[in-house]
């Protein structure tokens, strides 16, 4: 009796222990040679909150078009690396994921995407893809990833404050001195009751400083960091030019009373509320902006004038170890087709993946989407296989440095870009 | 009044000893029975807890990548542990913090438990209301009070107050948050053991005269001993491993000023990607938790005997 019972328990633990050893080999439609694309098929994507209305636009008008399903799953921004890592090391990574582009050289040389070099030199408009992106997306001559979107980092100045302060609402910044002049005059003349500031930035936010002000250096005709990436210059100038004049505007108290706190969570959320003269945004909220708020665009300048950008955004690969990679490039090649670029991401003021659509029949109705269109060509991406540890971690040497230098002591930079060089060759 | 206690058989080894070599002999499959009935509860322990618990130690001996094989390079992770200044300190901040939360937590806790320890017209409602918050995800929690001490966007944000904008606001606003998420269920295990103290003992110490001071110090407390040794063991080894309030509530912050154990530990592994860095950091941190409660426990049974 009593071994019968334990026989029938013996039996049912391995038919258990079969099925979950079963579950985890199992994936739905699994290739093998080459199938039909459109197929029915449904791969798994993830991207980050950042560019979720663009993903999720793009996924839609697949999904409504094709018989193959994306199925999107958008992660909050702070988490995103470590969930691909948790992901990674799981193997449980999606069929397809999207990255922000700077963290893109970090994961090819870890292998966590699929070589598409073969299928990207198949692809007509191939010289026309977003070149920093393109860039970044290759680890030693091989090619993994495709521009997803495209974040420019520009600033915006609200004519309608800039109006009633006296200034001239046609007549944005065009260097980093007049822009701290104009944020000084909103202040002035608006911020007495304490709701209206001269400006903004994410002042406890690492990426934020990157994104921001970065551009104004590269204007300058300067660098951040080296080739490799493996060599820090920001505690030189311009760097700590740029720096001096943003420190200057905190400390003259021209910038919103949250500015030394700001997470990054929620620094774009203080121009929309009509709060902030002029500073520095992401070009993709430009679309979800207020109807009746009157914004000006301005290329990011130098101290003394120039004109860049930090080429932002994600771009998009297929997973090294999905097994539906046909169906994942179908949906890949789709986004950067004309039909997607033009009736999908330009008809919503996005910045195009392929240089040769940007003068379509929607850019040309908005002057603002032209200038930013434009800056592709003008902006950079910085390239450092140890980016994100170095620069986005919150824990990171970068956050450190850009704090001291806008908050603290200038003098302590000299020690903590050691600390920042030391994360770079890590 | 031990004499009223019935006399136990089979006390006696020698007799204890013999009959189970007899049963060994006439029941054996009995036993297997008994394995057998154990034996869902030990392959869980073996899968979710002694097989990653292996992986780890065998994780810390080891180059891991993220994908692809990993090579052994042991002790490397451990030696490179001291060189790591962000873990050093946030070992002493963990310290500090495990410190201050403990005795703040204990203290506001037995007054929680003390004030609503009598049945009375409405104290249920209280006894709730006190235990509500712990209801609340941790992490919701966290971010409950990231969203209320929002400066701009908080309402609590009009009183001007930087409550994570600088390390000791950081750190007392993160105190406030746990004293409100965890009091109340600190409360309920004080309360377990309050209500377990009987109530001749009271009054007999009454009737002897006794004041509520010595009450309290001499009846209460020495008989909630346990308890609080309970309370003492979770909070401190909850402490020690604090990682949700730092991760949503300061992120670390400002300037790495509340970076406690864990978070090292996630920043190696999810954003150096250094799993191997990590796990070792994990070992450390799990031998000086057994250690340490080890020692709570004995220190605190001590007394006992």
């Amino acid at each position: 009796m009593a071994k019968r019972f334990s026989a029938a328990l013996a039996a049912g633990l391995l038919v258990t222990a079969l099925a979950a050893c079963g579950s985890t080999e199992e994936t739905p439609a699994a290739s093998g040679s080459a199938p039909a694309p459109d197929t029915g098929t449904t791969v798994t994507m993830w991207t980050r909150a950042a560019t979720q209305a663009q993903s999720q636009r793009l996924v839609d008008a697949y999904n409504a078009s094709h018989k193959n399903q994306v199925k999107l799953t958008v992660i909050p921004i702070d988490n995103y690396q470590p969930r691909i890592a948790a992901a990674a090391g799981a193997g449980q990574l999606p069929d397809i994921f999207a990255a922000d582009v700077i963290f893109v050289p970090n994961y090819t040389s870890q292998g966590l995407y699929l070589d598409i070099t073969d299928r990207i030199a198949q692809l007509p408009f191939k010289d026309s893809l977003a070149a920093s992106h393109m860039k970044l997306g290759t680890y030693e001559g091989k090619m993994y990833t495709l521009p997803h979107t495209l974040d420019l980092s520009v600033w915006f100045w609200n004519k309608d404050l800039y109006e009633k302060a006296g200034l001239d609402p046609e007549k944005g910044p065009t260097t980093l001195k007049e822009f701290a002049e104009q944020a000084t005059t909103v202040q002035e003349k608006l911020g007495k009751d304490g709701k209206v500031h001269g400006t903004f930035f994410g002042g406890n936010c690492g990426g934020c400083y990157v994104f921001t002000f970065w551009p104004s250096v590269w204007a300058a005709g300067g660098q951040v960091m080296d080739e490799l990436g493996t060599k820090s210059l920001v505690n030189q100038s311009p760097m700590t030019d740029v720096f001096a004049i943003y420190k200057d505007m905190y400390d003259r108290g021209l910038s919103g009373p949250t500015t030394k706190e700001e997470q990054g969570a929620t620094w774009t959320g203080f121009f929309p509320k009509g709060e902030i003269g002029v500073m520095p945004m992401p070009s993709t909220t430009l679309g979800g902006m207020p109807a009746d708020m009157n914004i000006g665009v301005a290329p990011i300048a130098g101290p003394d004038g120039g004109e860049s950008t930090f080429v932002g955004g994600d771009s998009v690969g297929i997973s090294a170890t999905t097994k539906n990679a046909d169906a994942a490039w179908d949906f890949l090649t789709w986004t950067v087709s004309d039909e997607a670029q033009v009736e999908v991401m330009a008809k919503n003021k996005d910045v195009l993946a392929r240089t040769d659509l940007s003068n379509n029949k929607y850019s040309a109705a908005d002057p603002r989407v032209v200038l930013i269109n434009s800056l592709v060509a003008k902006g950079q991406t910085p390239y450092a296989p140890r980016f994100g540890q170095t620069f986005n971690d919150p824990q990171g040497p970068w956050l450190r440095f850009a704090r001291e230098a806008v908050f603290g002591d200038p003098a302590k930079l000299a020690e903590l870009n050691v600390a920042v060089e030391k994360s770079l060759v890590q | 009044m031990t004499n009223l206690a019935p006399p136990r058989a089979g006390r006696d080894p020698v007799k204890v000893a013999a009959r189970s070599a007899h049963a060994r002999g006439r029941f054996r499959s009995r036993d297997y029975v008994g394995l057998l009935y154990a034996a869902p509860t030990a392959v869980i322990v073996g899968v979710l807890f002694i097989a990653p618990l292996a992986l780890i130690g065998w994780m810390s001996l080891n180059k891991w990548p993220l994908l692809g094989p990993a090579h052994l390079n042991a002790p490397d992770n451990y030696v490179k542990i001291a060189d790591d200044p962000l873990f050093v300190d946030s070992v002493l901040f963990t310290l500090k913090y495990t410190v201050i939360i403990t005795v703040l937590l204990s203290a506001v806790a037995l007054g929680l438990a003390l004030l609503v320890q009598n049945r009375r017209p409405g104290i249920a409602f209280f006894r709730t209301a006190f235990f509500l918050p712990g209801a609340v995800g941790f992490a919701a929690a966290a971010l409950l009070f990231y969203g209320m001490l929002n400066p701009e966007f908080g309402p609590l944000g009009f009183m001007d107050v930087k409550w994570i904008g600088t390390p000791n606001m950081a750190l007392f606003s993160t105190i406030a948050l746990v004293l409100w998420r965890f009091a109340g269920f600190n409360m309920l295990i004080l309360l377990t053991g309050l209500q377990a103290i009987p109530v001749e003992v009271y009054e007999a110490a009454r009737s002897d005269g006794a004041n509520r001071w010595q009450i309290f110090t001499r009846i209460t407390l020495p008989l909630l001993r346990p308890t609080i040794a309970l309370m003492l063991i979770l909070s401190v080894t909850g402490s020690l491993l604090a990682f949700d309030q730092f991760f949503i509530f300061t992120n670390g912050g400002p300037d790495n000023s509340t970076v406690s154990m864990v978070m090292v530990i996630y920043r190696n592994a999810f954003f150096r990607f250094d799993l191997g860095g990590a796990a070792a950091l994990s070992v450390v941190l799990l031998v000086a938790l057994v250690a340490l409660n080890a020692l709570q426990l004995r220190v605190l049974r001590g007394g006992n005997k």
